[in-house]
C-alpha cells in the first residue's frame, strides 16, 4: 500500500508541477494576481507531495518491504537502520528522487521567505522551477520509478554497495544535491529575470543568500567526498580528478564566480549579463553533473546506473532548460542596462579578473573531463586525462587566481591608481619571497616554495583587508570589529581558508610520501623517515562482513609513535572486498596504512603513506562552507 | 528584436558543446566495434584457472554457440550477474566459457567456490592477452560465439533478465538453428 501511496502522490506533483510552470506565467503576463499567487501554493503543495512520496519509500526501505523492486535491489534486513535510511539515496530512482524533494524544498522557500518580491517575478520564477519539476518528476515516472513492485517476493534484498556504507558517504550526496539543486534558484530567477527584463541590485540581494546556501553546501558535500575518498578508496588520494569528481567541481567554480558578481551587482549595480549567464552555467554544470553520473557517459568508479536511455532523457532536459535559457538571453540581452563604468584597477576591476579566471579554471576542467568523450566521438580512440593535464593547467590558473584574490579586496571600489597598491605589492613581494625561501631551505622544492609563499600571502593580504575594515589599532576597535555586517566575517574566513587549504595542497602535492611492499609479520619498510612494521594479522567477524585486521607499528628514530589498525572487509551479501586504511591523523601530519591482498608465508602487500598538513585542505574547505553561512547573516538596522 | 552576435554566443558554444554531447552518447561503448563483428573470435592459447598444466584455445570454441563472459573476483558488478550466469547454466540455455580476467588463480577459484560455477570451462587470462584482442574496456563484457567460432554479439555490462531475453536470447536461439 505504502508504494501505491507514494507513486500517486508523485503523479500528484507531476500535475500541479504541470500548472505551476503555465499559469503564473499566464498569471504574470496579464498581471492577474490571482494566477500569479497560485504559484505559491503550488509550490508548497509540490513540497508536501515529493514529501510524502520520500517518505513513503524511506519507510518501504526501514520496513525491508522488498515486495517493492528498488528495497530487493538495494537493501538487506541485516543491514544497521542507519544504511537502511542512507540505502534510500544509494542508488540511481531513490537519488532521483532525494534530487526532486530537495527541488521543492528550494521552490516551496519561495513563496514562505520571499514576501517581499515582485509578484510578477515571483510567479515568474516559480514557473520556471515548476519546469524543472516536471522535467525531473516525469523522468523519475517514467525512467525511473522507484515504487516497481516485484514479484515473486525475494526473502531478502541484495544489499547495499558496501563501499557506500559509510557514514561519510550516506550524507554525501544529499549534500552534494542540496549545492546541485540549489543553483536551480540561480536559474529561475535568471530565467525570470531575463522575461521581466529588469535585473537589479535588488534581485541580486534578494538572490545572493540562495546561492550562498546552494554554494556552501556544494563546498560540504565535495568535501565530504573528498574525505571519504581519503580514508575509504585506500589510495590515500584525496583528490583524483576523476570525472564524478570534477563534475562537481564546475558547479563550485562558476557558483564562486557568481557569488562575487551577484556582489558587484548588488553593491555597484554592474555585471548584470555576467551575474545572469553564470547563473544559467551554474545549474546547467549541476544538470550535466547529474548527466554524467546518472547516464555512465565516463565511466568511472562512481557510475552504478548504466543506462543510456536515462542519459539521454537527461540530456534532453538538459538542452531545453539552458538551450531555452541562452535563447532567451540571445533575445533579451539588449534589455539589461550596464551599470557604471569601472576602471580596471579598481575593485570591479579584480571581481571581474577573478570571473575571467574562474571560468577559465571551469573550462580546463571542463575540457579535461571530457575531452576523452569528444576525442571519441570523431575517431574510436578511448583516451583518459590524467592528473598531470590538470597539474599542468589548473595549478597555474589558480596561482594567478591567488595573485589577485590578495589585492582586489584591497583596492577601492570603481576607480583606483596604481600609486595606492604598489607599495603594498611591494610589500607582498617581499613577504612571498621570505616564506618562500624559508619554505624552500626546509622542503627542497621550488615549487613547493612558490606556492607556500603565494598562500602565506593570501592569509597574510586577507587579515590586513579586515584589519582595514576594523580600524586594527585604532580606538573602538573592539565595537568596529562587533558591527561588521556577515559578509565581512564571511570574506574573511572564506579567504583566510582558501590560503589554508592552498597550504595544504601544496605540501600534500610536494612532500607527500608513499612506498608499497611485501611484508610478512614482524618485518618493517621506512616511509618518510617513520618505520612501519606489520605486527600481526587477525581475522574477525562483523554485524554484516568478515574482516582481517593487522596492526602496523609505526616508529621514528626507534620510539614508538602509534600502531595503526588496517582491515580488510568481507562483505558475503554482494561477494565484495573493501579496505579500511589505518590513519593516525594529526594538524602536521597524517601516517597512513593500507594492507591489501596477501598470506602469512608470501606476507601481505601494505601501503604506507606520510601525508603532511592533508587535513588543511578540508579544514580551509570547511571554513568555505562556515563563511558562506556567515555571510548569509545580515544585521537589523 | 534586437539580437547582438555578442549576445547570441553563449548559445552557440552551448549547442556546439550539445551537439559533441549528443553524437558521443549515440557511440555507446557498448557498441561492438564493427571490426570485430563477424569475424573470427581472436586466436588464444590460455591456461585452465583450475589446472594449470591444461591449455584452452579456440578449439573450445567451436561446435556450439558460447557466451563468452570476462569476470573477475575483483569485479563488483560481476557479482551483480552472477546470479543470472548460474540461472542460465541451471537450464542450460547456453554454454558459458569464462574468462578470469587480471585475477590470482586463488581468488578466482575461491570466487567460483562460494558462488557457485556456471562455466565449463573458465580460462585464465592474468595478463590480458585475449582481453586486449578483444578489446575489452572493462569487467564484466559478455561476447557470443556461433559454432563456427565467429563473434556475434558484444555486451558491455553485466547481462540481466531483461537483456538476455531480449537481446541475447533471440540470437541464441537463431545461431543454433544454423548448422
Amino acid at each position: 500500500m505504502i508504494a501505491e501511496f507514494g507513486q500517486i502522490t508523485l503523479i500528484l506533483a507531476l500535475l500541479i508541477a504541470g500548472a505551476q510552470s503555465v499559469l503564473p506565467m499566464v498569471g504574470a503576463a496579464r498581471r492577474d494576481a490571482r494566477l500569479m499567487a497560485f504559484a505559491d501554493r503550488a509550490a508548497l503543495a509540490q513540497f508536501i507531495l515529493v514529501l510524502s512520496a520520500f517518505s513513503a519509500l524511506t519507510l518501504i526501505f526501514i520496513n525491508s518491504d522488498f515486495s517493492v523492486q528498488l528495497a530487493a535491489f538495494n537493501s538487506h534486513t541485516d543491514k544497521p537502520l542507519l544504511y537502511k535510511i542512507s540505502g534510500v539515496w544509494g542508488n540511481h530512482e531513490g537519488s532521483m528522487l532525494l534530487w526532486v524533494l530537495m527541488l521543492s524544498v528550494f521552490g516551496a522557500c519561495v513563496p514562505v521567505f520571499g514576501k517581499t518580491l515582485p509578484a510578477s517575478l515571483k510567479a515568474r520564477a516559480l514557473a520556471v522551477q515548476g519546469m524543472i519539476g516536471v522535467g525531473f518528476l516525469a523522468f523519475i515516472l517514467f525512467t525511473s520509478n522507484p515504487f516497481l513492485r516485484l514479484n515473486p517476493v525475494p526473502i531478502n534484498g541484495q544489499g547495499l554497495n558496501p563501499l557506500l556504507q559509510d557514514p561519510g558517504l550516506a550524507f554525501h550526496p544529499p549534500f552534494l544535491y542540496l549545492g546541485y539543486v540549489g543553483f536551480s534558484m540561480a536559474f529561475s530567477f535568471s530565467v525570470a529575470a531575463l522575461i521581466e527584463g529588469r535585473v537589479d541590485a535588488v534581485w541580486a540581494r534578494w538572490l545572493r543568500p540562495w546561492v550562498l546556501i546552494a554554494w556552501c553546501f556544494l563546498t560540504i558535500g565535495i568535501t565530504m567526498g573528498s574525505v571519504w575518498a581519503y580514508y575509504e578508496l585506500g589510495w590515500g588520494g584525496w583528490w583524483g580528478w576523476d570525472p564524478v569528481e570534477n563534475v562537481a567541481f564546475l558547479p563550485w567554480l562558476v557558483g564562486t564566480a557568481l557569488l562575487h558578481s551577484l556582489m558587484v551587482l548588488g553593491k555597484r549595480h554592474s555585471m548584470a549579463n555576467w551575474t545572469i549567464l553564470l547563473g544559467i552555467t551554474a545549474f546547467s554544470l549541476s544538470l550535466i553533473g547529474t548527466f554524467v553520473v546518472r547516464s555512465g557517459v565516463l565511466t568511472s568508479v562512481h557510475s552504478f546506473a548504466v543506462d543510456p536511455a536515462r542519459g539521454v532523457f537527461i540530456l534532453v532536459l538538459l538542452v531545453i532548460a539552458t538551450g531555452g535559457a541562452l535563447s532567451l538571453y540571445a533575445v533579451r540581452a539588449h534589455v539589461l542596462r550596464g551599470g557604471p563604468g569601472f576602471t580596471l584597477i579598481s575593485k570591479e576591476g579584480g571581481l571581474v579578473l577573478n570571473n575571467l579566471l574562474l571560468i577559465a579554471a571551469t573550462v580546463t576542467v571542463f575540457l579535461g573531463t571530457f575531452y576523452p568523450l569528444i576525442v571519441e566521438t570523431f575517431s574510436n580512440d578511448k583516451i583518459s586525462v590524467g592528473a598531470p593535464y590538470f597539474d599542468a593547467t589548473f595549478a597555474p590558473i589558480m596561482v594567478v587566481l591567488i595573485g589577485f584574490m590578495g589585492v582586489g579586496p584591497l583596492m577601492k571600489w570603481r576607480q583606483d591608481s596604481w600609486a595606492n597598491i604598489r607599495p603594498l605589492i611591494l610589500k607582498f613581494g617581499l613577504l612571498i619571497s621570505v616564506v618562500g625561501l624559508l619554505v624552500y631551505l626546509y622542503g627542497r622544492s621550488v615549487l613547493g616554495a612558490i606556492s607556500m609563499g603565494v598562500a602565506a600571502y593570501l592569509a597574510v593580504s586577507t587579515c590586513v583587508v579586515f584589519g582595514r575594515k576594523i580600524g586594527f589599532g585604532k580606538p573602538g576597535m573592539g565595537q568596529r570589529f562587533l558591527a561588521q555586517p556577515g559578509a565581512v566575517y564571511g570574506f574573511f574566513i572564506a579567504h583566510l581558508g582558501m590560503a589554508i587549504a592552498m597550504a595544504g595542497i601544496t605540501s600534500m602535492s610536494v612532500w607527500a610520501k608513499e612506498d608499497v611492499q611485501l611484508l610478512k609479520i614482524g618485518a618493517h619498510m621506512s616511509v618518510g623517515g617513520y618505520e612501519f612494521t606489520l605486527e600481526k594479522m587477525t581475522p574477525g567477524q562483523e554485524e554484516n562482513y568478515q574482516f582481517l585486521k593487522g596492526d602496523v607499528r609505526v616508529t621514528k628514530n626507534g620510539k614508538t609513535v602509534t600502531v595503526l589498525h588496517s582491515a580488510r572487509r568481507f562483505y558475503p551479501v554482494r561477494q565484495m572486498i573493501t579496505s579500511e586504511a589505518g590513519i593516525q591523523v594529526r594538524p602536521m601530519r597524517n601516517l597512513y596504512v593500507g594492507i591489501g591482498d596477501g598470506d602469512a608465508e608470501k606476507g601481505w602487500v601494505v601501503r604506507a603513506y606520510t601525508h603532511p598538513m592533508v587535513c588543511w585542505i578540508w579544514l580551509g574547505a570547511l571554513m568555505m562552507a562556515l563563511a558562506g553561512f556567515v555571510s548569509l547573516w545580515e544585521r537589523k538596522r | 528584436m534586437k539580437i547582438s552576435l555578442k549576445a547570441l554566443l553563449p548559445l552557440f558554444i552551448f549547442l556546439a558543446l550539445g551537439i559533441a554531447f549528443a553524437v558521443g552518447l549515440t557511440k555507446d561503448p557498448s557498441i561492438l566495434p564493427s571490426q570485430l563483428i563477424n569475424r573470427p573470435f581472436p586466436q588464444f592459447e590460455l591456461p585452465d584457472l583450475f589446472d594449470e598444466t591444461q591449455i584452452l584455445d579456440n578449439r573450445d570454441l567451436q561446435g556450439q554457440v558460447t557466451l563468452v563472459n570476462i569476470f573477475g573476483s575483483w569485479c563488483v558488478a560481476c557479482g551483480q550477474e552472477h546470479g543470472m550466469l548460474m540461472k542460465l547454466a541451471r537450464e542450460k540455455e547456453i554454454v558459458l566459457f569464462g574468462v578470469d580476467w587480471k585475477d590470482t588463480r586463488e581468488k578466482g577459484m575461491r570466487w567460483l567456490e562460494r558462488g557457485g560455477n556456471p562455466y565449463t570451462r573458465v580460462a585464465f587470462d592474468e595478463d590480458s592477452k585475449l582481453v586486449i584482442d578483444l578489446g575489452v574496456t572493462g569487467a564484466p563484457e559478455s561476447f557470443i560465439v556461433d559454432k563456427k567460432g565467429q563473434i556475434r554479439y558484444k555486451h558491455v555490462g553485466p547481462i540481466t533478465e531483461d537483456i538476455w531475453e531480449h537481446d541475447l536470447k533471440p540470437l541464441v536461439l537463431e545461431l543454433e538453428q544454423a548448422p
